[in-house]
């Protein structure tokens, strides 16, 4: 199938204009929308904050802007997440106990309540990808996809509810939910879902669906568990080694990575899965419905550059704070080891992807395996190791 | 497609050419890049710098020999770590040497030399016969093309046919410079902070690690360092309250040199808060710095938190650790193992020692630790679940014997409740590594362990024993002989039972009973034992002033049998008194990490280059692309092709796209296409 130029495009592109020419009214409201809501945010907490915190809200913002502007349905996204979280923020008030009497926090805006309304989403969604993917009904994919920005939304608004809620429990307590365990696996399963939904708008497929959303399904299994067995999602005020602004952006960014990482081990299942298919059932369902290989490829090797990139970027910032909180940049503790541990696996993937130009099967294992070692440095060391990361153990 | 011609020569055979092959090759890195990985694994599964008798304890004397040569202890001192390090630096190094000049080479030219048959083996390529259009004009279309598409050319005459040679985004290959120059130079600034110096200074016999554990003063010259020796360290220092230090201790396998520093850190303060639910808020020092040299009669003031250093002369000073800092302890001994009941009151320092008597000669008593807050999980408390109980204030001790064998102890002040009743809680260990036994000795309800304590002593008096039982008698029997043989009896448990517990008179009844009774007569042994017991237990209540009249009620019932327990427990609890704590006076102690790392702006400027390089190596992308112009049968042939050095598929966008734009700009109808190579499916990305 030969690449398909419309006349609009070309046209569009026979005058390459620059980056700011290509901006429409709609980006400059949207800028405008994000800096009022960001510096009415910063008006009502900045007791708060210190300047570096000042800083990272900013350059939150711009990032905002940026990826609003980069990818549209972001927007949409982002003004569902703010509406929900004003709207609970707004029931509160500042009595936490409001929780099991208002009829919208105690049946959706919760956190907790949110969280499981995600959970639930996820799951939805995960089968019925899989049965759009079998029946190829489109609008059955459709219902999917809204199914994953749904839950997405309720996760994330989740989230920043329960950042509102740690401080109703007290000042000194409050803190950005990403300092747990329990925090983190939400924020895993957003990460992933972001970033499988902006590769499904970007190369028009819902193939890819089922699989990505199982490893969320799978996070989703361990968060339930984690939250009724282990009575985990309580929350907790902050040891004195996590109270610090880095918190904000080297978690974050670790998340990106991990999210990555696990979306090109289950592209990788898929094409094992596919590849094998083809080979022993050239003619069954499963060949013709499953994603093409190199589809699969292209999108396992952009995953895995991103979360490249990504997790680059978090353990150098992982780095700067152990500098700060642990006396040294560098401490060979058993979490950080394991973070270079993930970072020189993928190295090594990327170089001979690159250098040696290996593609298929062998890459799609490896993408598998590195699923594995990042798990063990995610969940891994946590429970088996004892390290300076006191973050929460099983 | 990078590839330069390459001359034909005997270089290939020499030495150097054979290192620099070796060094620069990309398996090695991979190679390199994997025992990093291993090694790594290696020392998180195997916890590092434990003390050396726990290494023994695990693995048994033959195997702990065997890893301690190997170094992993210490993996990430170990020389062969440093080692494969060191490799993985010089092999980045030679593979820059090398492919550095080719990419700055590939960054300037434009390859203008190219042949048509090695465009069409490009998998992108057009070709058209351009029938309105004569060289010039053709020329000048791709050029306008080109251009706008934001590709920088350059055109060529050779012989009857014309090249224009393009580009774009070539600053890709900058990625490749900068994280492989930043790999360098994070490698490089990380062994510079390392453990390398101290190293060297040991094997140049410099410095000798000091494995004992002494007082500062008796640290030996050899094992000292003066200011500024190390360049590089991390040392750690406990500092009490009120106090100054000058120097750190910078540990390495199994012992430590003390770093001298150039200035002095007295701590005025140390607070600890807390939150509602007992979890630690803060950790906070004050303290003072005296500098003579640099600050003269004016100390400087700082205040370190965690997560909140502070940095003087290149020093950076972390709140990492606290502890006692020579707390003043009130202590009551109460024997344990003698008839007498009086506590001997003794006032001792943490961090010192004393002589104590005891029947077979003397025990050194060392106060080792005091904690003014203990939270504990809550019994109750789900796993996982946060809900702690302060158990109050506690202090540690050994106890140690002429031969130098130690027991250790962990005392609570208060007594804690279990169960609804109130015990004082006593932890004891003879191994380091073993979890404390406990004895749980029952509280009266005065709230003390007297009433303990006494009934203890009255089991340990043997003439009061027999006295109390001439006097007392619910006499069944009237015999005499048989009476007085039976006090016998009882006064000789009893004695067993206080030197050796249940266990003893077990030992006893095995002793002197035939096997086939023994069942039978054990019984009857611990009947008799309990029964007495029982009534000198009642005798002690009466001496308490309690009516014992119409018999102990269930409270006191209660007691008994855990009174029991805890005697039980006495003999290998192996003290010759409890020692309780009656009162204290705090001072704390703050740990301090002074770290010192030059290297550290290399490291960050790495650090900056590696997020650089990163970004560029993945979202650019260097992509060529050649025009091939010649006249050919009255027509102009026009050859186009190009090539990116990633992301084929947004490459097979961007190719197509500069096709429409040619054959729009030279009129679809005349160009005549004859070749083209099907793209891929994907639609479009990024
Ligand atoms: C700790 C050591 C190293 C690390 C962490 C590292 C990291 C990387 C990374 C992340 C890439 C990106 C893949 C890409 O997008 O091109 C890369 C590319 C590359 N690396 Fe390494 N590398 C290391 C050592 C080496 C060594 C020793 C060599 C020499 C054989 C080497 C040769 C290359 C080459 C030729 C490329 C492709 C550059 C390009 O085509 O633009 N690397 N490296």
């Amino acid at each position: 199938m030969a690449v398909t130029v419309t006349r609009e495009t070309m046209l569009e592109s026979w005058e390459q204009p620059s980056f700011w020419q290509r901006l429409t009214i709609r980006d400059g409201l949207w800028a405008l929308l994000v800096m009022a809501g960001s510096i009415q945010l910063w008006w009502l907490y900045r007791e708060y904050m210190d300047g570096y915190e000042i800083a990272i809200q900013a350059g939150s913002t711009l990032a905002l802007i940026a990826w609003g502007w980069y990818w549209k349905p972001a927007r949409l996204f982002t003004l569902a997440v703010a509406a929900l979280a004003v709207l609970a923020l707004w029931r509160y008030g500042t009595d936490y106990s409001l929780r099991q009497s208002d009829f919208w926090l105690k049946y959706f805006l919760e956190s907790q309540v949110a969280f499981m309304w995600m959970s639930a989403l996820y799951v939805l969604a995960t089968v019925t990808y899989f049965v759009a993917l079998f029946s190829r009904s489109e609008f059955i994919g459709k219902t999917a996809t809204a199914l994953t920005w749904i839950a997405t939304v309720m996760g994330l608004s989740g989230l920043l509810v329960r950042w509102r809620e740690s401080y109703l429990l007290g000042t000194d307590i409050g803190h950005i939910p990403v300092s747990n365990l329990y925090e983190v696996f939400i924020l895993f399963a957003l990460m992933t879902a972001l970033l499988y939904l902006f590769y499904e708008d970007r190369y028009r497929t819902r193939a890819m669906g089922g699989f990505a959303l199982l490893a969320i399904s799978g996070a989703v299994a361990f968060l339930l568990w984690y939250a009724f067995d282990r009575e985990a999602h309580h929350i907790q005020p902050l040891i004195p080694a996590l109270q610090s602004y880095w918190m904000k952006i080297h978690v974050p960014a670790n998340f990106i990575g991990y999210g990555a990482f696990a979306l090109a081990a289950m592209l990788g299942i898929a094409y094992l899965l596919r590849s094998g298919v083809e080979a022993h059932w050239p003619n069954s369902l499963l060949a013709r419905v499953l994603p093409p290989l190199e589809l699969l490829d292209d999108v396992m090797y952009k995953a895995i550059a991103l979360g490249f990139a990504a997790f680059t970027i978090a353990t150098i910032l992982g780095a700067l704070w152990a500098a700060e909180a642990w006396g040294g940049y560098w401490s060979w503790d058993p979490k950080e080891t394991w973070a270079l541990i993930v970072w020189l696996n993928y190295a090594a993937w990327l170089h001979l992807r690159l250098t040696k130009g290996w593609r298929g099967t062998p890459m799609a294992w490896w993408a598998v395996i590195g699923l594995f070692v990042t798990l063990f440095a995610f969940l891994g060391v946590n429970m088996f190791l004892s390290g300076l990361h006191s973050y929460g153990s099983l | 497609m990078n590839q330069t011609p390459t001359h034909p020569s005997n270089r290939r055979h020499t030495l150097s050419w054979v290192l620099l092959e070796f060094f620069g090759s990309m398996n090695l890195a991979i190679t390199l890049l994997v025992l990093v990985a291993v090694a790594s694994v290696i020392g998180t599964v195997l916890q590092q710098n434990q003390p050396y008798p726990d290494y023994v304890f695990k693995f048994g004397p033959f195997w702990f020999e065997v890893f301690r040569w190997l170094g992993l202890y210490d993996v990430y001192g170990a020389s062969w770590f440093i080692g494969i390090l060191a490799f993985l630096i010089l092999s980045t190094s030679v593979c820059l040497y090398r492919q550095v000049p080719r990419m700055l080479r590939d960054m300037i030219r434009f390859r203008t030399n190219i042949q048509p048959h090695s465009l069409r083996g490009f998998h992108q390529h057009v070709e058209w016969q351009v029938v309105d259009h004569d060289l010039d004009a053709t020329q000048d279309a791709v050029t306008e093309v080109l251009q706008k598409r934001g590709y920088r050319w350059r055109a060529r005459t050779v012989g009857d046919h014309r090249v224009v040679a393009a580009m774009k985004g070539r600053y890709n290959r900058l990625g490749y410079l900068f994280t492989h120059a930043a790999v360098v130079l994070i490698g490089v600034g990380g062994l510079l902070d390392g453990n390398l110096w101290l190293k060297l200074k040991e094997w140049h016999g410099e410095v000798v690690l000091e494995t004992h554990d002494l007082a500062v003063r008796d640290i030996p010259p050899a094992s000292r360092l003066a200011p500024g020796a190390l360049p590089a360290f991390r040392g750690n220092v406990m500092i009490p309250e009120g106090t100054a230090a000058s120097f750190v201790f910078v540990r390495a396998r199994n012992g430590f040199v003390l770093q001298e520093l150039p200035f002095a850190i007295e701590l005025k303060d140390f607070q600890v808060a807390y939150h509602d639910t007992g979890q630690p808020k803060s950790f906070l020092s004050q303290v003072l710095i005296h500098d003579r040299e640099k600050l003269g009669d004016h100390p400087l003031e700082a205040t370190i938190r965690v997560n909140h250093p502070f940095t003087y002369r290149g020093y950076s000073i972390y709140q990492s650790d606290f502890g006692d800092g020579g707390s003043v302890l009130d202590l009551r001994a109460w024997p344990l193992t003698v008839a007498s009941l009086k506590p001997t009151e003794i006032e001792a320092k943490v961090g010192g020692s004393l002589k104590v008597a005891r029947p077979g000669g003397t025990l050194i008593l060392e106060l080792s630790d005091f904690r003014l807050f203990n939270l504990l999980p809550e019994s109750d408390a789900q796993p996982g679940e946060r809900k702690f109980r302060n158990f109050g204030p506690s202090f540690g001790f050994k106890l140690r014997d002429e031969g130098g064998q130690a027991w250790e102890y962990f005392n609570y002040m208060a007594p804690v409740k279990l169960e609804d009743r109130w015990f004082f809680i006593s932890g004891m260990r003879i191994q380091p590594s073993a979890p404390f036994t406990y004895l749980h000795i029952p509280a009266d309800p005065n709230n003390s362990p007297e009433r303990f304590l006494r009934f203890n002593a009255r089991l340990h008096d043997a003439d009061w024993l027999r006295t109390w039982m001439a006097n007392f008698a619910p006499a069944a029997n009237e015999d005499s002989n048989l009476r007085h043989d039976l006090e016998r009896v009882r006064v000789s448990l009893v004695e067993l039972f206080a030197q050796g517990g249940s266990a003893a008179v077990l030992e006893r009844a095995k002793a002197v009973v035939p096997a086939d009774r023994l069942q039978e007569a054990s019984a009857l042994y611990l009947n008799i034992l309990r029964d007495t017991l029982a009534q000198v237990f009642i005798e002690v209540l009466r001496e308490e002033g309690i009516d014992v009249a119409q018999g102990v009620g269930e409270r006191e019932e209660a007691f008994f049998n855990d009174a029991l327990s805890a005697l039980s427990a006495l003999p290998a609890y192996a003290s010759p008194f409890y020692l309780q704590l009656a009162s204290f006076r705090q001072v704390e102690a703050s740990g301090l990490q002074v770290t010192r790392s030059d290297g550290v702006a290399v490291v960050y400027t790495g650090f900056a280059m590696l997020i650089m390089g990163v970004f560029i190596m993945f979202y650019t992308s260097h992509r060529r692309l050649w025009a091939w112009l010649a006249v050919e049968k009255g027509a102009t042939r026009l050859l186009l092709a190009g090539t990116g050095n990633r992301h084929q598929t947004e490459f097979a966008h961007e190719f197509a796209i500069l096709r429409a734009m040619l054959e729009q700009r030279l009129g679809t109808a005349e160009a005549e296409r004859s070749t083209t190579t099907p793209s891929s499916a994907v639609p479009q990305a990024y």
